[in-house]
């Protein structure tokens, strides 16, 4: 995983497969980093990930709790079509900060 | 309804396992032709299936997961995660979507969700020191003759 600073803000470019075993490590990469720089914004670029289970949600909904200790926000980017099943079902859609090729996926509620 | 094929096999809850779990099963159920949703609807399954053996049933240890495949007439596919690990006391509690027992591991309470969302049928039945079997079932759009 790649991890890009600009600004105020912190991009991390996940790839390859999310689940149970992968999260850990880059919930560790990316809270390191978030607490030593406090973003105002966390962007979780998913463009490079080819599966996600329900682990990618808790990874997402840890970055956000720990991003509003902060004050700041998550974004999540560039979400694969393969995805959407799943970040739709999680109810995720609700906090506003999934963003599908530059537009917010639809609430299916 | 008879089985036409069947796979079985047996892996330690490592959570190293969980990626070998669902493409292996992936991999078995690929004769079937499914569309690319198809399989990735049953790897996610399968993925938050094994997930809860390693994280709750063998919970700080290690123990054997079991899993069996079988594809039927119809292109339907049932696929058995067994362990043989703590069990669930309270099922329905357990599948109640945003439940779960295991908060500071970043789980989001969504496995047994997924698994009813993505497959046909889900069933899970449990006994409290004996352990758990999730069986859960998906028929595939026929693309291909059967056999």
């Amino acid at each position: 995983m790649r991890i890009s600073e600009s600004g105020d803000c912190i991009t991390a470019y996940l790839k390859g497969d999310i689940d149970h075993h992968s999260a850990r490590g880059i919930r560790e990469d990316i809270d390191a980093l978030v607490q030593m720089k406090q973003p105002a914004l966390l962007k979780l670029d998913f463009s490079g990930v080819s599966f996600m289970d329900s682990s990618g949600i808790g990874l997402i909904m840890g970055r956000y709790r720990l991003m509003s200790l902060y004050g700041g926000t998550v974004k999540v980017v560039n979400v694969p079509e393969g995805l959407a099943k799943m970040m739709n079902l999680s109810g995720l859609s609700a906090l506003d900060i999934i963003e599908r090729r530059g537009e917010k996926i639809e609430s299916t509620k | 309804m008879k089985a036409q094929n069947e796979m079985s096999m047996s892996f330690e809850s490592r959570s190293s396992n969980e990626g070998f779990a669902r493409c292996a099963v992936s991999a078995f159920i690929t004769q079937l032709d499914p569309t690319i949703s198809e399989l990735n609807d049953i790897k996610t399954a399968v993925s938050e299936a094994v997930t809860n053996c390693v994280v709750h049933a063998y919970r700080n240890t290690i123990g054997k997961i079991y899993i069996n495949v079988k594809i039927k007439e119809n292109s339907v596919v049932v696929i058995k995660v067994r362990d043989t690990g703590c069990g669930i006391g309270d099922i329905k509690q357990a599948m109640q979507p945003l439940f779960t027992t295991a908060p500071s591991d970043e789980r989001a309470g969504l496995g047994f969700a997924v698994m009813q969302s993505f497959m046909d049928k889900v069933n899970v039945r449990s006994k409290v020191g004996k352990g758990t079997t999730v069986t859960f079932e998906k028929r595939l759009s026929c693309r291909v003759g059967n056999g």
